[in-house]
């Protein structure tokens, strides 16, 4: 369990999930990697839960409205059988051995955890920097928390493809603003971002990578062979 | 993606004047006639009657009312996705299994019947067909923020909601309209329904931002 209690100060996030990604997690469009991230951002944030409701109705709308296509004779009854034969209900939830129990890690991410977050096998990156790859089926996405000291400043650098990242505890800036719990910050490949931690707490984030980094200082080209976050 | 730092979406932003220029007078009898105007409304009512009935009293014709209903239209959905008829019709089934199960759990004040029935359909598809999972938010998450402002139980008018929705959907731009179903119904990228539609990306972002206004308007008014 978690050792301290944290008094959770409450931040209503002003950095959000766009739109279209909004939308692409109600249509069913994103992979996993993302829709953990969007829906932990979800948890934390009022407006985009109310945003994500709706366009839900819009999916149901839609499907109203596409022409039926017939389903194949005995379909009906094949089905009706099987509530018969399966009356057992709701399938329990898989049971992982260690869990995180600190409960003011929302619960989308929570599941995915294994201890608390103070307690993940968090390997070091570089000074004041380390990482925990979160356990995900997902290929095409990398998908990682991060925990970066107070002050400590991240070298620049660059994507090859998109990073969406989410503030769990802590914050940051890079320059564009100031992110705190809940915040996300989207960077894409013309993007170099060098984020600093605010003081006090550590930073935590989720990130969400969909090619590696590059660095792009000239301290950070050093190091570029040896880092993967 | 780097448009998002410009746009501030269409969160509380006013529609601008270009769109309401193009806007058709069809769409004004949806919200002025209430529910006993459109038939679709009459029969998403009754979807939600049935399935309530399925859910308290376990009622196996409302289920295969449902089904007639739903079963062909979730089966459209997922050939639109891209799934042939076999593999389309197992998720059906799965689904309908779900929706068996689940129906005691259906609540009219909070969602209409399509809205619940997509949603299901949608994660049957995730999970059998990408065998991935699907993360959600848990309305009963103990780390769940809530806006103070608004008040826990807000319900939604959900027959008038998508009924409004429906008029909003029917009243887009036609391309706007294609766009809309392209993303829900495609599983397509933005970046691939682009090419397909020979859009610069941003133009079908814009679109897409454009429609999605006009449907969060019809919402917002009531």
């Amino acid at each position: 369990m978690a050792s301290v209690a944290r008094t959770a100060s409450i931040h209503m996030p002003t950095h959000h999930v766009h739109d279209e990604l909004l939308m692409d997690y109600a249509a069913g469009a994103c992979g996993e990697a993302e829709s953990l991230l969007i829906a932990t951002h979800l948890a934390m944030c009022p407006l985009c839960r109310d945003a994500v409701d709706e366009l839900d109705i819009v999916g149901g709308t839609l499907l109203d409205d596409l022409s039926p296509m017939a389903m194949s004779d005995g379909s009906l009854d094949a089905i009706l059988n099987r509530l018969d034969e399966d009356p057992a209900d709701h399938p329990a939830a898989p049971v992982a051995a260690p869990m995180c129990g600190d409960m003011t890690v929302p619960r989308p991410l929570r599941d995915y955890l294994d201890a608390d977050l103070d307690a993940l096998s968090w390997r070091p990156v570089m000074r004041g920097l380390e990482e925990y790859a979160v356990p995900i089926g997902t290929k095409a996405s990398r998908t990682k928390l991060l925990r970066i000291g107070p002050g400590v400043a991240v070298p620049a650098h660059t994507h090859k493809g998109n990073e969406l990242t989410l503030v769990l505890r802590g914050g940051f800036e890079d320059g564009r603003g100031h992110f705190l719990g809940g915040d996300v910050a989207i960077t894409d490949s013309h993007i170099e971002h060098a984020p600093v931690a605010d003081l006090g707490e550590p930073c935590v984030c989720l990130t969400v990578i969909d090619a590696p980094l590059k660095l792009t200082g000239k301290i950070g080209r050093l190091l570029n062979p040896f880092v993967r976050f | 993606m780097a448009a998002t730092y410009v746009l501030e979406a269409w969160r509380g932003l006013p529609l601008n004047a270009g769109m309401a220029t193009n806007e058709g007078s069809g769409n004004r009898n949806g919200r002025a006639g209430g529910a006993q105007s459109n038939g679709a409304s009459g029969a998403a009512m009754s979807m939600e009657r049935l399935i309530v009935a399925v859910g308290e009293n376990r009622d196996r014709q409302a289920f295969s009312a449902v089904f007639a209903h739903f079963a062909p239209r979730i089966k459209a959905y997922l050939m639109r996705t891209g799934c042939e008829a076999g593999a389309a019709e197992e998720v059906v089934q799965e689904a309908m299994v779900a929706l068996w199960r689940r129906a005691d759990r259906f609540d009219p004040a909070q969602a209409n019947a399509s809205t619940w029935v997509f949603t299901i359909a949608r994660n049957k598809r995730i999970d059998m067909l990408r065998r991935e999972r699907r993360p959600e938010v848990d309305p009963e998450d103990p780390a769940l923020v809530r806006d103070p402002e608004v008040p826990a139980d807000r319900t939604i008018e959900s027959a008038q909601e998508s009924d409004r929705v429906r008029s909003a959907v029917a009243a887009l731009p036609a391309e706007q309209g294609d766009l809309l179903r392209m993303a829900y119904y495609e599983d397509k990228a933005h970046s691939v329904i682009a090419q397909e539609k020979g859009l610069p990306l941003g133009t079908v972002k814009s679109r897409i931002r454009l429609a999605m206004a006009r449907l969060r308007k019809s919402l917002s008014e009531g």
